[in-house]
């Protein structure tokens, strides 16, 4: 689509030193935290030799592990049907004005408005009225809410300015609407929902206050975990573990790009 | 017709709504309760009696003739947290808005790359990158170092611990909140568009204020608001990189639940915090409604 | 190699195994982070058969809320002496009797008793330690006076060189211990005199963290540091010159305590294990791993020797007397406390 002697990049010479500035600033912290994983000494500030045993300890550590795994399964989820729910959400808020429209715009964003410790209690107490029993479900079901908002503005945002005749083209185009969504708006869409389902994967990934209240028996995510170490001290096997983390978003997105190119 | 695609709508929007409305303004409900009771003597409420210390505490304190003063320390810590979140917008916008702009004139396959690229530090722990960045900003460390080395400097580096810290940590850790919003409308841009501009005579600045910049718009609006607002939530980046010599409104109200155990008092103050940013929302969008309108 | 089939089976399976594993022969621990040995887990897990899932917390505070909002279904918490307290009198922690257990005669004085939980009805102690601070030698000729006034008032050689533990109840009933004043006080003028304190000191203070207090000794970030005595053996490891000062002035004495929450699944198993727990070898496994001192008769064969060695863990006799018990204050101090730390952070 776009001819790359058009790239406007050549006009604006900051940007691309911006960019580069911007991912070292970036990754200059990362590369830290994977040297360190390798630190034989227990302290991060000392470095006495280069191990493994940091690895070793984590992956033989399964309380850790089993973190990590909750961890993983509670953002995988809530990502998936936060992204749903503000995919269908952004479509219906972008097909012009309407009655009461401030109010639906107020409540989709309200879950970041709201200080995380006083969502965390509230939805407890809730859960615990309810007589739902505590556990990884209820911990995915309390980070879809909070999901929503960081899905759903970048999505609002693509959609934003953009000719509604298009999707009403293919409406007509298509006689089946399920194909032209397919075929027209989800890929109009497509850099909007990859964003935000970005976002909310690492949004979930990192919370811990409201992770630790709504979770039951069993269902400790690795923030909750790692941050419950104060007692004892943060020792590199955080570190390994982070590494080990990358490696699963590495894996992770190369099959993703493997999807793709199969797709297309 | 305007039948069928208000029903439409309806269905679309629902499925959000209704579950927000459910797991989070219902609870919200019972919450806005608690902040209205008397707090229990170990923790927790005392269910059925009703008290307004929370919202009367905010603003006035009991001094020790049991009068009550005005007491700014509240107040003066949502000014603190406010002006920090403002300042890390600005700093992730400046930096954030020529990345994803970056971003959107490389070709396809390389675009999806470098949105994962901006994403992938965050699958660690926060903790472990506040514990990275101490590494790299404490006097002696690696930044400090470095610079020794290049004979750039004399004395120490002393930025942790400071604010300026807090400012490196917090504008690291929501960069992708202000990179991805802004890439996601940015990405739609033709660059046929600005070359035809620039063809018609538009030197840099006016290409960037009439193409660009309204193109970018509403996803500006949507990085700033993902970036301010969680800011103002933060409490782990602060304390660790500064130096836990100043509270930010997330401590304030975590203490309250926890150390303090006055959940009324906590819980009101998230409503103050909720009040405040609703309002400051609408402000905003009152002021700047027409402009998206306009850039059509 | 468990991460990647846990991104295999990122699916619903998951999550109802996790929830569903409430058979007979479970344990649902709940606990700090690394504060039980792995290890120490997998013996109990072989010699009794009983599965142990541990959840955890990051302090009695957020342990406290969550059981207070009707969160259940641990066996086993684990909660310092005040919040023994607050739990008997909130009804969250169940009577089991502790004394009847068959190995409780392997309990140490004064560890049979507790202020809060005199007749161990409730509870039995899991590790102890002091909250003391450590210094540096080699930053300092000569000796420090054994006294809060080297923290709170510094020498000119550890000016902004000092850590405390961020951390509204150990910070304030430090200062109240130098201050005079008692630390449970409803008095706003004794506050006041707390208050001052902290905030004369709070100009010479580098950093408020309750994390890595080990990591800014040891990189001589910070020559001072308020700490747990356990962290300050750790600390010696890296520094011998390390020193961790009793205070003549009195230091908080606490202790961490096996509590069973109101409504665990699996009162029995609970017992089972709190009784294995006050077997000597098994209470010093827990010792060497922590580096906090066991409430348990007879471990001292089991015990590292570097342990038994240091002044801060294994505490001297003479100091025995500066031991003061946390304690749980009233509303009223409460309320006092947190305005006097929130005024500090200001």
């Amino acid at each position: 689509m776009k001819v790359d002697a058009s790239n406007p990049l050549w006009r604006f010479r900051g940007i691309t030193s911006t960019a580069m500035f911007f991912f070292a600033y970036l990754y200059l912290p990362i590369v830290v935290l994977i040297a360190l994983s390798f630190n034989e000494n227990r302290l991060a500030t000392i470095w006495t030799g280069f191990t493994m045993d940091w690895y070793v300890t984590a992956l033989s550590n399964d309380d850790m592990l089993r973190a990590a795994q909750n961890s993983i399964v509670v953002a995988v989820s809530a990502t998936v049907l936060a992204t749903i729910a503000a995919t269908l959400a952004a479509m219906g808020m972008s097909r012009g004005r309407f009655k009461g429209e401030a109010g639906v715009s107020a409540m989709l964003v309200l879950p970041l408005l709201v200080p995380e410790i006083v969502t965390a209690i509230a939805t407890l107490l809730f859960f615990v009225a309810l007589g739902i029993k505590l556990g990884l479900l209820t911990v995915i079901i309390a980070h879809t809410v909070f999901c929503i908002p960081f899905a759903y503005l970048p999505i609002r945002a693509r959609l934003e300015g953009m000719d509604p005749a298009l999707v009403e083209a293919a409406n007509d185009l298509y006689a089946n609407e399920w194909k032209a969504f397919r075929r027209v708006t989800l890929p109009l869409l497509w850099p909007g929902i990859l964003s935000g389902a970005m976002l909310s994967f690492i949004i979930s990934l990192d919370d811990f206050v409201i992770s630790y209240f709504v979770g039951g028996a069993g269902s400790t995510t690795l923030p909750i975990y790692i941050f419950g170490m104060i007692r004892i001290g943060i020792t590199p096997e955080v570190n390994a573990v982070s590494a080990m983390m990358l490696i699963v978003s590495i894996v992770f997105v190369s099959i993703s790009f493997m999807i793709d190119r199969i797709r297309y | 017709m305007g039948n069928i695609l208000r029903t439409k709508r309806f269905w679309l929007v629902a499925p959000a709504v209704v579950y927000i409305g459910f797991f989070m303004a219902v609870p919200l409900l019972q919450m806005a309760y608690v902040s209205v009771l008397e707090r229990g003597d170990y923790g927790g409420v005392n269910w059925g009696a009703f008290s307004m210390d929370a919202y009367i505490s905010f603003i006035f304190e009991r001094d020790l003739m049991d009068n009550l003063v005005v007491n700014t320390d509240y107040l003066q810590i949502f000014v603190r947290s406010f002006g920090l979140s403002a300042m890390t917008t600005v700093f992730a916008l400046l930096l954030g808005f020529p990345t994803a702009f970056y971003i959107s004139t490389q070709p396809q396959s390389r675009r999806n790359f470098l949105i994962f690229l901006v994403t992938i530090p965050f699958w660690t722990n926060i903790l472990v990158r506040n514990y990275a960045w101490m590494l790299l900003l404490r006097n002696g460390g690696l930044i400090d170092g470095a610079l020794n080395w290049m004979g750039l400097e004399t004395g120490g580096l002393d930025v942790l611990y400071t604010p300026y810290a807090v400012s490196i940590g917090l504008t690291y850790t929501y960069l992708p909140f202000m990179v991805l919003p802004i890439y996601a409308s940015l990405e739609k841009l033709d660059h046929r568009l600005v070359e035809a501009a620039f063809d018609l005579g538009a030197d840099k600045r006016r290409a960037m204020s009439r193409v660009i910049l309204p193109l970018a718009a509403p996803g500006i609006a949507a990085g700033c608001i993902l970036v301010f607002i969680p800011c103002l939530g933060a409490y782990v980046t602060p304390e660790l990189l500064g130096g836990g010599k100043f509270m930010m409104i997330a401590n304030l109200i975590g203490s309250q639940f926890g150390a303090a155990r006055n959940w009324p008092l906590g819980a009101g103050l998230g409503f103050v915090l909720l009040a405040l940013v609703l309002i400051s929302m609408m402000v905003y969008s009152f002021k700047f409604k027409s402009l998206p309108e306009e850039s059509r | 190699m468990k991460l990647r089939s846990a991104l295999l089976g990122a699916s619903a399976i998951a999550f109802l195994s996790a929830g569903s594993a409430q058979a007979a022969g479970d344990l649902f621990f709940y606990n700090w982070s690394n504060y039980f040995p792995p290890e120490l887990m997998e013996k109990f897990e072989e010699e009794t058969g009983i599965k142990v899932t541990l959840d955890v917390y990051d302090s009695n505070e957020t342990m406290l809320a969550k059981l207070q909002a009707g969160a259940s279904g641990y066996d086993i918490a684990v909660a310092s002496d005040y919040m023994v307290d607050v739990m008997i009198k909130e009804g969250l922690a169940t009577k089991f009797d502790a004394k009847s257990l068959e190995n409780f005669g392997n309990v140490a004085k004064p560890h049979d008793t507790m202020k809060y939980d005199p007749e161990r009805e409730y509870s039995v102690t899991y590790l102890w330690g002091t909250t003391g601070f450590t210094y540096d030698a080699a930053a300092v000729d000569g000796e420090l006076e054994n006294s809060w006034k080297e923290f709170f008032e510094p020498r000119e050689e550890f000016r902004g060189k000092i850590g405390a533990l961020n951390d509204e109840v150990e910070m304030f009933n430090a200062a109240s211990y130098y201050a005079g004043v008692e630390k449970c006080t409803e008095d706003p003028a004794e506050a006041q005199k707390v208050l001052d304190v902290l905030m004369k000191q709070k100009p010479y203070i580098a950093v408020y963290s309750s994390e890595g207090t080990i990591d800014r000794m040891s990189a001589r970030e910070v020559q001072m540091h308020m700490q747990w005595n356990g962290a300050a053996h750790r600390t010696k490891e890296s520094i011998p010159e390390a020193v961790f000062v009793y205070p003549k002035e009195g230091l908080t004495y606490w202790a961490d305590h096996f509590v069973i929450p109101d409504g665990a699944p699996n009162l029995e198993n609970a017992k089972t294990f709190i009784n294995w727990m006050m077997k000597p070898e098994n209470a010093a496994e827990a010792s060497n791993y922590a580096g906090y001192m066991n409430s348990i008769k007879g471990t001292g064969e089991f015990m590292d020797p570097s342990l038994n060695a240091d002044p801060a863990v294994n505490m001297p006799e003479e100091y025995a007397d500066l031991l003061i018990p946390s304690q749980n204050c009233s509303v009223k101090a409460r309320d006092l406390r947190n305005r006097v730390w929130t005024k500090l952070k200001n």
